[in-house]
């Protein structure tokens, strides 16, 4: 299913010049994450794969949040953290001091732990962030991108009746499906997850990751969780961390969901995914 | 309280009785009594609050004894009462009883005939009977001893009448500043007090913020901002009669052809100095600023990160994410501190002492370069005097500020809810 404003966004924004390059949609190399002079991220090299969702699993404080947050350059709202190394998107790196994290974040979105519609109606919540990044298109085009942003968000039924209403009063899982159709809004290349599940009841997480095999159709897809069921349900990729002995997180292994899952390469991995350690 | 049954199987290592004694009753009695010493502080304060109120109306309202040169029936024509006379009337027994200078003086002011029928009566009760008080009472006395009262005033001042008074009155807010008691006002020291709060809150409120949303958003941990914030602080906590000092000497003097508004062409020869009402607005400005900027950072810290994240995650520039999320989200808080900075500000009396608040005009203020009285200073220059009336009128003129301020107060916390509303 695609989308005809998708064209139409994307094409209004195109600021920064992005070779695309063919497999990755964002290639990691070397990438080292310090908070103050602690090292919470070191050495990571992959590569996500275009419209496949990614998991990246491990235990607490290995990293893989950090990770997640610096392909949108989240991180730069800590003061103290400071990056090293490159994250390609399109092949170029991100952290390149003429790349304005404010454009990368329009072509990286994000979906939050814990869900944090903005106090205002579904309506605006949806419609907020196209218009703060110059959505061109007239009342009757934002109605559409808002209609078809929910739609394809699985929230659209729910909620037709009451866009007015705020979006805190919806339900946990309504609220996570609200901020993904935000961020669907903004037609974004990539979406990141972090933990979206985390404090959602088991049904509303089932929606969600239905959700989220619907939308790889069109988008690329990281997800961190620590429900290592849902990284095998959902994934295609997996990426584990863990952490040496002076704490800092690193990537264990990656590879293939169900090879990973099935037949680990690293002892360590398996240790984890069954539940010995971590 | 039902105790909650003993388990039947007791084994020493079970469930670990020996280890704990819940003693819940012990623990809820000791929340209890904190209970209620938290009520009665709350107690203690209400009634604090009360017998505040009630001095005040006690003072306001009561009998006072009246002593008229002239009896007001004799200034009545044949057959009326003088509350009857009208302005023609008035006119002729003017011209017969006072003298002719003051008469021509009267003429000036307002022409008698163009006067309301009340604004006569006035006249002659005050031009011709010149009332005087001779003696006041509270309302409690007023009611409990009225017989003793009566009893007092025929034997010591036979010829006054006792009448009960309401201090606060119509006439009361609409006139000017007097040296009699009966007819002085307060809507000198109204003015005043309005235009110094107006210039406080232009003043104040848009430079409090914008240095809030500036030490919190953009300012970065150096030593240089910690040593700002830390001064703030300690500013927030400075005696008012400091500010005094700093407005007496800059605004007063340092800034007069400004303050005085000599240089735009406000020369006014009974003001040519900088007491003026910009000099003291100037000043409380300076007073209530470090509140205002905790209040408002305060106010700022308290939007949840995660609210910021999600701006910051669709795209959001820094701008956009300040102005559309954390501002509407701190703008209920913002406005409660400012709400409360506004209302010192308003009952503020040492600094404006010291930056020169005129001590006796009759004249209303009518720019920021007037020389001003304020409120609280009209209260505390009456309630110096030795006449005993000059305290009634002090507690009516402390009602009048009490109501505007509560008036000033419901209007910003209608505003605020208005905003918070808007948000949910």
């Amino acid at each position: 299913m695609s989308l005809s404003f998708k064209i139409q966004t994307a094409n209004s924004v195109e600021a920064i010049d992005f070779n695309p390059d063919g497999v990755h949609a964002i290639e990691v190399k070397n990438l080292n994450v310090y908070y103050g002079s602690f090292r919470a991220v070191k050495d990571v090299t992959l590569g996500i794969a275009r419209q496949k969702i990614t998991a990246m699993i491990g235990p607490s404080g290995c990293g893989k949040s950090t990770v997640l947050r610096s392909f949108n350059r989240m991180n730069d709202l800590v003061a103290i953290s400071r990056t090293e190394g490159q994250v390609l998107f399109h092949g170029k790196n991100i952290y390149e001091p003429d790349v304005d994290p404010v454009e990368v974040r329009k072509r990286v979105g994000m979906v939050f732990q814990k869900p944090n519609p903005f106090p205002k109606s579904i309506y605006e919540n949806v419609a907020w962030g196209a218009r703060i990044n110059g959505f061109k298109g007239k009342k009757s085009d934002m109605d559409n991108l808002v209609e078809q942003s929910l739609r394809r968000a699985a929230l659209w039924d729910e909620v037709k009746d009451k866009l007015d209403q705020s979006g805190l009063s919806l339900s946990g899982g309504q609220q996570q499906r609200l901020c993904i159709a935000r961020t669907i809004a903004i037609v974004p290349d990539i979406i990141l997850m972090d933990e979206p599940c985390s404090a959602l009841d088991p049904i509303s997480t089932l929606k969600i990751e239905d959700l989220m095999r619907e939308l790889v159709q069109d988008y690329t897809i990281i997800i961190v969780t620590h429900n290592m069921q849902q990284a095998a349900r959902v994934s295609d990729y997996t990426a584990f961390f863990t952490l040496t002995d002076n704490r800092a997180g690193f990537l264990m292994e990656y590879g293939d969901t169900t090879q990973l899952f099935t037949n680990p390469k690293e002892q360590v991995t398996e240790d984890y995914i069954t539940g010995r350690f971590g | 309280m039902n105790r909650m049954p003993e388990p039947v199987n007791t084994n020493s290592s079970g469930n670990g009785s020996e280890l704990f004694e819940t003693n819940v009753t012990a623990r809820n009695r000791k929340g209890v009594i904190w209970r209620v010493v938290f009520l009665s502080s709350t107690v203690v304060g209400v009634i604090a609050l009360i017998v505040l109120l009630l001095t005040i109306i006690n003072d306001t309202f009561g009998l006072a004894a009246i002593e008229y040169k002239v009896p007001l029936n004799e200034i009545a024509p044949q057959g009326k009462s003088i509350e009857e006379t009208t302005c023609t009337e008035a006119d002729v027994i003017l011209q017969e009883n006072v003298s002719k200078n003051r008469y021509r003086t009267l003429q000036n002011e307002k022409p008698i005939l163009e006067r309301s029928q009340t604004e006569c009566v006035q006249l002659l009760i005050f031009e011709i009977a010149k009332p005087v008080v001779k003696a006041t009472w509270s309302l409690s006395e007023s009611i409990t001893n009225e017989a003793e009262i009566q009893e007092f005033t025929a034997q010591k001042y036979p010829e006054a009448d006792l009448v009960f008074r309401k201090w606060i009155s119509k006439d009361f807010i609409t006139s000017s500043q007097s040296d009699d008691p009966l007819r002085a006002g307060i809507k000198t020291a109204i003015l005043g007090s309005l235009w110094i709060i107006l210039i406080v809150i232009l003043v104040a409120f848009p430079i409090g913020i914008s240095a809030a949303i500036y030490l919190e958003e953009y300012a970065s941990d150096n030593a240089v901002n910690r040593i700002i914030q830390t001064n703030i602080n300690n500013l927030a906590g400075v005696p008012s009669i400091i500010y005094g000092m700093l407005g007496l000497a800059f605004f007063v003097r340092v800034l007069e052809p400004i303050t005085s508004g000599a240089i735009f062409g406000f020369s006014d020869p009974t003001t040519a100095n900088g007491r003026t009402i910009i000099s003291a607005g100037l000043t409380l400005s300076l007073l209530i600023l470090p509140v205002i900027i905790i209040n408002a950072q305060e106010a700022i810290k308290a939007v949840p990160i995660s609210l910021r994240e999600a701006s910051y995650g669709l795209g959001a520039t820094k701008w956009q994410t300040i102005w559309f999320h954390v501002l509407p989200n701190a703008i209920p808080g913002i406005l409660t501190g400012t709400i409360l900075s506004i209302s010192r500000a308003f009952g503020e009396t040492a600094p404006l002492v010291v930056v020169g608040a005129a001590t006796y005009i009759t004249f209303d203020p009518e720019n920021i370069f007037s020389k001003f009285t304020t409120m609280p200073i009209q209260v505390y220059q009456w309630t110096a005097r030795p006449q005993d009336a000059f305290r009634n009128i002090a507690a009516a003129a402390i009602i009048v500020l009490l109501f505007l301020l509560l008036t000033i107060n419901a209007t910003a916390i209608y505003l605020r809810n208005r905003f918070s509303r808007r948000l949910v």
